[in-house]
């Protein structure tokens, strides 16, 4: 069924300036910064906070009329400087809004102006990005952060160190936790940018921070220049040159882009790259967990072989769930994205090829109409995404398992695992165990044991 | 003061016994300032969200539409086209070239598949810029679909919420007047102002049944478009919320005559007094009334009071922080901490204006810290400096109060509790309780070096929480 309708209906994606935003909240001691109308700022707050629950400050120019009218940069030098006076700030990411792209407000003059203006102060790095959000979605805007930071922060190659910069894209804070300890593990120099999962999924406080601990060093962002590779989950949201792709034009860093990694396949081919970049073995706890992984792969086969599956959310995120549910013999029917473009379903056949006979329908650009529509043909047995397909899965009596952002309607989004080994494993006990607690349910007499 | 507290924010801070009292407010947000504050657009879709058998159609870009989607806990109890979130999805091409044409097929093809009572369509930031004319396509669709269809003038950057309040209210006003008011009874009210939260609605109307009072129109919560077309025939406007529908009241009393009064259902004495107020607008009609009411209010509080005696022995000389969107709840809350032996002792509010302040400074206790568009650090400041033991206020500033290892309890439009009504002074009693005596805080950090605090699990009889 193609979108022959006009509007958008319960839309699966956010705005441009929510992504970058996010991103922002992965650097350490950095203050998110919207150049818009104030309830931007306010609206992206207390969407992020029911999912993390944990402080978002971002800030915001608060423009009104006037500056609508005659440009808003006082007030972004003004916030700014209020920012400095408030945070301790080593970074302030500042991201545009439909307001400031339409009356055309130049940032990066703006910003030029103000390090000229108050050269006498210690100055935090001050980095912008053009997010209009009538073009794109959140993954697009988290991806133009992104490569923001690394052509904007990155200013020379620096000493070579022989570490790896890893550009993850937006997972949960505890996949960020999980990839930063594999670093560790594997005792390579990590660099990951953004990184959340401190700041987004913190520990209480004996006072108040200003700013949460955790995220990625500004100063570790400079060295970026001297890895020894990058490797970049998913397509960068269709940017003609992605971050990567900056550091290995202007800095000679080899750049890989490899499929989020959940799953066997992505994690395997995920840690193939780091070996090769770092030349490091796969450690000892993930070679085990991957031999667990397939151990539980035997062992709940017959549960889960043939069921079909709609997954929907980030694009990036979609087509490495589907690679996951592909391999363990779930057929994905139906694969959705609030994306436009044609890349995803490529993307999506190419993850599916080898372990499945017929392919899903492939949306881009689709709401939650749409897949409504495509799940009432398809018969699913479950699915997977996030929170807001809660309204389908009640009214059609499919299990939902939550996975990806936003999760609104459960406890602990932020500590859910999707990538390496080990996430494959805990995704595999809730899929298999939702089939069961279905059948367990539908089952007459209510059985006790398997 | 340290740094937390800008030199520009102090004059929208007060303590009550410190200085004389003067405080700046109604001043657009500072810039950086990372305030609590939403935007016009915001304040539209609150107000008119409820709307249940409306269609509401976002035009802009998809955040505006995305962020606010079925996010109230706004009940209907038929329609659900509230729930959906309609946009039209602004890309770059219409901001180029005009949305307008997108606008159009929208409406027509959403009133085509839903076949709504009415529907209206909210201006956000970027309309405002491109200049697309809502007025001419609404009306163009109105004529064509007869189903009428209505522009929200809420751009985003024009003002806080309270312009959104206003625009809402010119919206709604349209409607009302052109619906059949035979058959209203010289005994009837509009409840304004209330959103229906977690069925909250019900258990006002329901108070206003036993008195014999028709509600002729919830507006909105469980909203009915044909409801507010013939609300004009009701004797009464009952407005409650800081000023969300005070505007249409006014307009209402202006063109049809229609006395309002000021009410607020949330703790004891305010809803008590509510009801009174109405008794007594009615008394020369209904000469019984009175009578009825102090029966109504007596049968209540004999249940309710003994309950909130048990949970004010555990809750006595508790400390209490609040902030919330509209100043006017803040006056029903302070005196309903009373019944429960707690003290406020920071109060603040996204939009109160000048009297709204003067009038919670009268009521409030010496050393009392009032403040006007707070943000996260003097939010923390406040509550770490009088060491407070419960925090209310809504989504954004629970966080807040968590990370300080301090209770909390949502009250603003997301609740998903009735607080309201008697029945509600109950159920707000308990989960102020269970924020309050988990054994939880004195494990925190921050709070573990106080004296042993008498926090304790109080099991709590279970009933019905929702009225």
């Amino acid at each position: 069924m193609a979108n022959t309708y006009v509007s958008t209906t319960n839309a699966c994606k956010m705005c441009t300036p929510m992504g970058a935003a996010l991103v922002f909240k992965g650097i350490e001691n950095a203050v998110p910064f919207l150049h818009g109308s104030q309830g931007c700022a306010t609206y992206m707050r207390r969407y992020i906070i029911s999912h993390y629950r944990e402080p978002v400050d971002i800030a915001s120019s608060a423009l009104g009329e006037k500056s609508a009218v005659y440009g808003g940069g006082p007030n972004l030098k003004k916030g700014i400087l209020n920012v400095m006076r408030k945070y301790d700030v080593d970074l302030v990411g500042v991201a545009t809004t439909c307001l400031t792209e339409t009356i055309g407000d130049d940032v990066g003059r703006y910003l030029y102006e103000f390090r000229e203006e108050f050269a006498d102060l210690p100055l935090p790095e001050l980095v912008h990005v053009s997010t209009p959000s009538y073009s794109g979605t959140h993954m697009e805007g988290w991806h133009a952060a992104v490569r923001s930071l690394a052509d904007q922060v990155v200013k020379e190659k620096g000493a070579s160190h022989g570490g790896v910069n890893l550009l993850p894209g937006f997972l949960s804070p505890a996949d960020y936790r999980f990839l930063r300890g594999l670093g560790e593990r594997s005792g390579v120099r990590f660099t990951m940018l953004p990184d959340l999962s401190r700041t987004m999924d913190g520990v209480i406080w004996d006072d108040y921070h200003s700013l949460p601990d955790g995220g990625t060093p500004v100063a570790d962002i400079r060295a970026m220049g001297g890895a020894a590779g990058t490797i970049e989950f998913g397509m960068s949201g269709g940017l003609a040159e992605s971050a990567s792709g900056v550091l290995e034009r202007k800095f000679g860093v080899p750049a890989r882009k490899t499929m989020i990694p959940i799953g066997l396949r992505a994690t395997d081919a995920f840690m193939d790259t780091l070996s090769e970049f770092a030349g490091c073995d796969m450690p000892e706890k993930d070679a085990f967990d991957r031999g667990r992984l397939l151990d539980a792969m035997v062992d709940g086969h017959k549960y889960i072989f043939g069921k079909r599956a709609v997954v929907y959310g980030e694009e990036d995120f979609v087509i490495a769930m589907c690679s996951f549910l592909g391999e363990i013999g779930v057929q994905p029917v139906l694969a959705a994205t609030g994306t436009q473009g044609e890349r995803f379903r490529e993307a999506v056949t190419e993850a599916l090829g080898d372990v499945c006979v017929n392919m899903p329908v492939i949306r881009s650009g689709a709401d939650f109409k749409d897949i409504e529509e495509e799940a009432a043909e398809l018969a699913p047995d479950l699915l997977v995404g996030h929170s807001k397909g809660y309204k389908l899965a009640r009214a059609s009596n499919i299990p939902l398992i939550r996975v990806g952002f936003p999760i609104h309607d459960r406890f602990g989004g932020q500590r859910i695992l999707h990538v390496g080994y080990e996430g494959a494993l805990s995704l595999y006990d809730m899929l298999v165990n939702a089939v069961l607690e279905k059948s367990q349910d539908e089952c007459p007499v209510g059985y006790g044991y398997l | 003061m340290n740094k937390t507290i800008l030199e520009e924010r102090k004059s929208q801070m007060h303590r009550i016994g410190e200085e004389p009292f003067a405080m700046a407010c109604n001043r657009p947000s500072l810039a950086g300032a990372v305030s609590q504050r939403a935007c016009v657009f915001c304040g539209s879709r609150v107000v008119l969200y409820p709307i249940a058998d409306a269609l509401h159609l976002v035009h802009g870009p998809i955040g505006c539409a995305t962020y606010t989607w079925d996010i109230r806990g706004a009940i209907s109890s038929g329609p659900q086209l509230h729930r959906l979130s309609f946009s039209t999805d602004l890309q770059e091409m219409d901001v180029i070239f005009g949305g307008e044409k997108k606008l159009e097929a929208s409406l027509r093809e959403l009133i085509g598949l839903h076949n709504p009572k009415a529907a209206f369509v909210y201006s956000t930031c970027i309309v405002g810029l491109i200049g697309d004319d809502l007025e001419a396509v609404c009306r163009r669709v109105s004529e064509d679909t007869g189903i009428t269809v209505l522009p929200v003038m809420s751009e985003g950057f024009k003002g806080n919420k309270r312009e959104g309040y206003a625009a809402a209210c010119k919206a709604m006003f349209r409607l009302v007047g052109t619906g059949d008011t035979t058959g209203i009874s010289p005994m009837s009210v509009n409840i304004l102002g209330d959103f229906n939260l977690a069925g909250e609605t019900w258990i006002v109307r329901e108070y206003f049944k036993k008195m014999g009072v028709e509600t002729v129109a919830n507006i909105t919560g469980d909203g009915r478009v044909d409801d507010i077309r013939r609300c004009h025939g009701a004797a009464l406007n009952l407005v409650q919320c800081s000023g969300a529908t005070m505007e249409l009241a006014k307009m209402m009393e202006e063109k049809y005559g229609i006395p309002y009064q000021r009410v607020s259902y949330l703790g004891v004495e305010d809803m008590a007094d509510s009801l009174y107020k109405v008794a007594d607008f009615f008394s020369d009609r209904d000469p019984e009334i009175k009578a009825k009411t102090v029966e109504l209010v007596r049968g209540e509080l004999s249940v309710l009071m003994p309950k909130l005696a048990e949970l004010r022995r555990d809750l006595e000389g508790k400390k209490v922080a609040m902030y919330v969107g509209g100043s006017f709840k803040a006056f029903s809350l302070v005196k309903a901490f009373r019944h429960l032996g707690m003290s406020v002792v920071v109060v603040g509010s996204q939009t109160g204006t000048e009297e709204d302040y003067k009038e919670l400074a009268a009521i409030s206790d010496p050393g009392t810290i009032i403040v006007d568009d707070a943000n996260p650090l003097e939010l923390a400041q406040f509550i770490k400096e009088k060491d407070v033991d419960v925090f209310v206020g809504g989504v954004k500033e629970r966080p807040i109060a968590y990370k300080l290892g301090v209770g909390f309890c949502d009250h603003n439009h997301e609740r998903k509790i009735a607080l309201e009504g008697f029945i509600g002074m109950y159920n707000f009693a308990r989960e102020i309780h269970a924020s309050v005596m988990s054994p939880i805080w004195r494990f925190m950090p921050r709070r573990n070096a106080r004296p042993a605090t008498s926090a304790r699990v109080t099991c709590i009889p279970k009933e019905a929480v929702n009225g």
